[in-house]
């Protein structure tokens, strides 16, 4: 039975038309039907035709995120919606800016660190870095983590964006 | 020199546009924020303007009115009050799938954020309670967005949109732009035409079915009467039993042999037996509600599932099904009646003649009996009665939300498709009375009934003055059997007969209540004195209320208790004790 079907975490990737108020519809169906949202992005991406691309992370069992994806089409200023997840290979990739806040061998650590998952510093002070690090999100959560010791005040996310391997476009 | 400044304010335009897109009537109730458009209309002959006494009773009776005609209903009320009131009636179009425009009045574009009064965020409000909302901020796109609007409330699987105006927007001057044909919409593109394939594969599987039962719903009346016709032909074609949703009811002729009435929690005992075992189903514009399948887990277990709908959203969200056509019902029963025409399957008769057998078995059980006495009037026998003088002329019927909704869906027969509106989906106490005014206004000859119960009729009471002004000759008929029945009846299942608040205080002396406002009045409690009651309210020509006092302890029979399985349904007050409801069911409504 439906309920007893394992939940799984997916991409959704969705265009549609910039205009005020879809952001609440996209985000009051989801809370209106109780839908989960894990992350979510939104801007506009061809200012030519006037659309935004919105990619939304959610989990759900498969008869959950086929109700999701069918709910998201149905809304009149939505003109596509695809699961990247479902699709085929695709890339995700978030972007964090993280501020740490220490002296000595913990700032040494950190920017050692920060090499390793090849972290931009973009503002440093004496006492203080703010890190942009890029990739998917088990890499941004790792470095998260780490600089948890080194001195962390600050994160900033993006959520994920996504997009299908090859020549496709969506 | 200067170019000439266009003539036409956004509420000339406005109304231009509504003339355009075929309106007749508009329901409405004035305000400060739509002066504009009221101004307009006065102006005019062409648009016919009906005066409610609630906004909420201006979306029913254009629900009434668009279900009864197939076209869009017209609202139009101000801004703050006049479009929250609206918000029940948007939410029983959303959830009964009634094409419905609604012009909200607005404070003006620079009053809008400013807690402005009578300013309500109406698209904020709206927005999950509407099909789609627009506020249109310039008067260059108001026509355009007009258009738009009634293109996406009646195209697909139809619903109520709403257009919130302001005031300045509704005074700016502009050129008028007519409505484009064909409609192209840029991201809204409804799929109506079902894939061939799919069809192909059901009639192969209707011409192996061993035990195959129609199930059909307010997917096929959307689809227009046409559909009905073809859903008729089809099902005769076939031989294969019918049952109909709420909704659905007028679809396929109630008289039919092969029809098995409704199905769900009140619906016959031959048709949830025949969803129960049957090897194929076959769902057309209905949508699996939780008052269809009861327990889930335990719905029509043995089937391969059908489901033929316009919103793909439907599909597979109850209920998993093992062939989903995506489409509009006419055109699938024109595809379906062409294929069956052409390949001329051969049924298992053999098969088929044991069916019936079984469901004329389960028939026989007569799940519907009632015990009339000669003292106190049983509701199912009033509706009987009522069905009676009614059957051989042209006659609407509405409904209120609770028992008598359910004995009316039960005890009246529906032959065509578009005389009966009831609130389905949201189950909205006061829509039944507002509704049949939208209906009269439609078809101001016929003969049109609201069935109500004294509860739900309190809700809109106040309508009797919008009848009063039109002269609407609209029936009510109410089985008063002093209780909120519905609530009643499942205290004494659920909550231990224990009638928390479901009593109604203080009724009104409904007779002179409908006196008051230029009405007649009647009443009776004598099974006797019934037939001439009824008579008299068909031969009265102006609003009448009929207070038909009834038992106040009868049940509404058959029920499948919430929770439970379609086998596992309660025919009458003696099988009571025999099944106690589930904790589970308990919590489901």
């Amino acid at each position: 039975m439906s309920n007893r079907e394992l939940t799984s975490s997916h991409t959704i990737s969705v265009l549609v038309d910039n205009e005020p108020g879809i952001l609440a519809r996209v985000v009051g169906l989801f809370s209106g039907r109780g839908y989960n949202i894990e992350s979510l992005t939104v801007a506009e991406t061809n200012a030519a035709e006037n659309l935004s691309r919105i990619t939304i992370v959610t989990t759900g069992t498969p008869m959950v995120i086929e109700q999701i994806k069918a709910q998201l089409d149905r809304l009149v200023p939505v003109h596509k919606v695809h699961d990247l997840t479902m699709e085929g290979p695709h890339i995700e990739r978030e972007l964090a800016l993280v501020k740490v806040r220490s002296t000595g061998e913990k700032r040494v650590e950190a920017l050692r660190l920060a090499d390793v998952f090849r972290a931009k510093v973009i503002d440093a002070k004496n006492d203080s870095f703010v890190f942009e690090v890029t990739g998917n999100s088990d890499k941004v959560d790792t470095f998260i983590d780490l600089m948890g010791g080194l001195g962390l005040v600050d994160v900033g996310r993006t959520g994920i964006v996504g997009m299908t391997r090859g020549g496709e476009a969506l | 020199m200067q170019p000439e400044e266009p003539a036409t304010t956004g509420a000339d335009l406005l109304v231009k546009a509504l003339i355009d897109e075929e309106v007749e009537v508009v329901f409405g109730y004035p305000g400060g924020a739509v002066l504009p458009i009221y101004d307009s209309i006065f102006k005019q002959n062409q648009l016919r303007h009906i005066l409610v006494r609630h906004e909420q009773a201006a979306v029913h009776a254009a629900e009434g009115y668009a279900r009864s005609t197939g076209k869009v209903g017209v609202v139009l009320v101000t801004s703050g009050p006049g479009a929250t009131n609206a918000v029940t009636g948007l939410t029983d179009a959303l959830m009964d799938s009634v094409p419905i425009v609604c012009l909200t009045g607005q404070v003006p574009t620079h009053l809008i954020g400013n807690d402005a009064f009578q300013e309500a965020d109406t698209t904020g409000i709206t927005r999950p309670c509407t099909k789609h909302n627009y506020l249109v901020k310039s008067v260059d796109a108001l026509a355009r967005t007009v258009h738009e609007a009634f293109y996406v409330a009646r195209s697909g699987r139809p619903g109520p949109v709403v257009i919130d105006l302001p005031k300045d927007v509704l005074m700016n001057k502009h050129e008028y732009s007519a409505p484009q044909k064909p409609v192209e919409h840029k991201s809204y593109k409804p799929i109506t035409k079902p894939d061939r394939n799919q069809l192909h594969r059901l009639v192969e599987l209707m011409a192996r079915a061993k035990r195959p039962v129609f199930y059909t719903g307010g997917g096929v009346i959307n689809a227009g009467p046409k559909a009905s016709q073809l859903l008729t032909q089809f099902v005769r074609m076939t031989g294969f039993p019918i049952t109909n949703t709420l909704m659905g009811l007028g679809s396929f002729p109630a008289s039919d042999p092969q029809f098995l009435g409704m199905l769900g929690m009140h619906g016959t005992y031959e048709a949830n037996l025949a969803m129960y075992h049957c090897d194929l189903l076959i769902n057309i514009g209905a949508r699996f509600d939780d008052r269809i399948t009861g327990k889930i887990a335990e719905f029509s277990p043995k089937s391969t599932k059908v489901h033929i709908d316009i919103d793909p959203s439907s599909i597979n969200k109850n209920v998993r099904v093992d062939l989903p056509i995506v489409g509009d019902a006419r055109r699938a029963l024109k595809g379906l009646v062409d294929i069956w025409q052409k390949t001329q399957p051969r049924i298992d008769l053999k098969a088929q003649k044991a069916w019936w057998a079984q469901i004329d078995e389960w028939r026989a059980r007569k799940c519907l009996a009632y015990k009339q006495g000669n003292e106190i009037i049983k509701p199912q026998y009033a509706l009987e009665r009522l069905y009676h003088h009614i059957k051989d002329r042209e006659h609407y019927i509405t409904t209120e939300v609770g028992q008598h909704q359910m004995w009316a869906a039960q005890f009246l027969k529906f032959e065509k498709p578009n005389h009966w509106m009831t609130s389905g989906g949201l189950g909205t106490m006061g829509y039944g009375f507002p509704a049949a005014m939208g209906v009269q206004i439609a078809h101001p000859d016929a003969l049109v009934i609201d069935v109500a119960g004294e509860a739900s009729i309190m809700m809109n009471i106040q309508e009797l003055s919008t009848v009063a002004q039109y002269r609407l000759p609209v029936k009510i008929f109410i089985l008063n059997n002093q209780y909120m029945g519905m609530v009643r009846q499942w205290q004494e299942l659920l909550h231990g007969g224990r009638y928390s608040e479901s009593y109604m205080e203080s009724l009104p002396d409904f007779v002179r209540l409908a006196e008051a406002f230029g009405a007649v009045g009647l009443r009776t409690d004598k099974p006797g004195e019934l037939d001439g009651v009824i008579e008299e309210m068909i031969r009265v020509k102006k609003p009448v209320i009929v207070d038909v006092g009834v038992d106040k302890a009868e049940n509404c029979f058959p029920m499948i208790p919430s929770g439970a399985a379609h086998y596992d349904m309660l025919l009458g007050p003696d099988d009571r004790a025999a099944k106690p409801v589930s904790e589970e069911g308990m919590v489901l409504v």
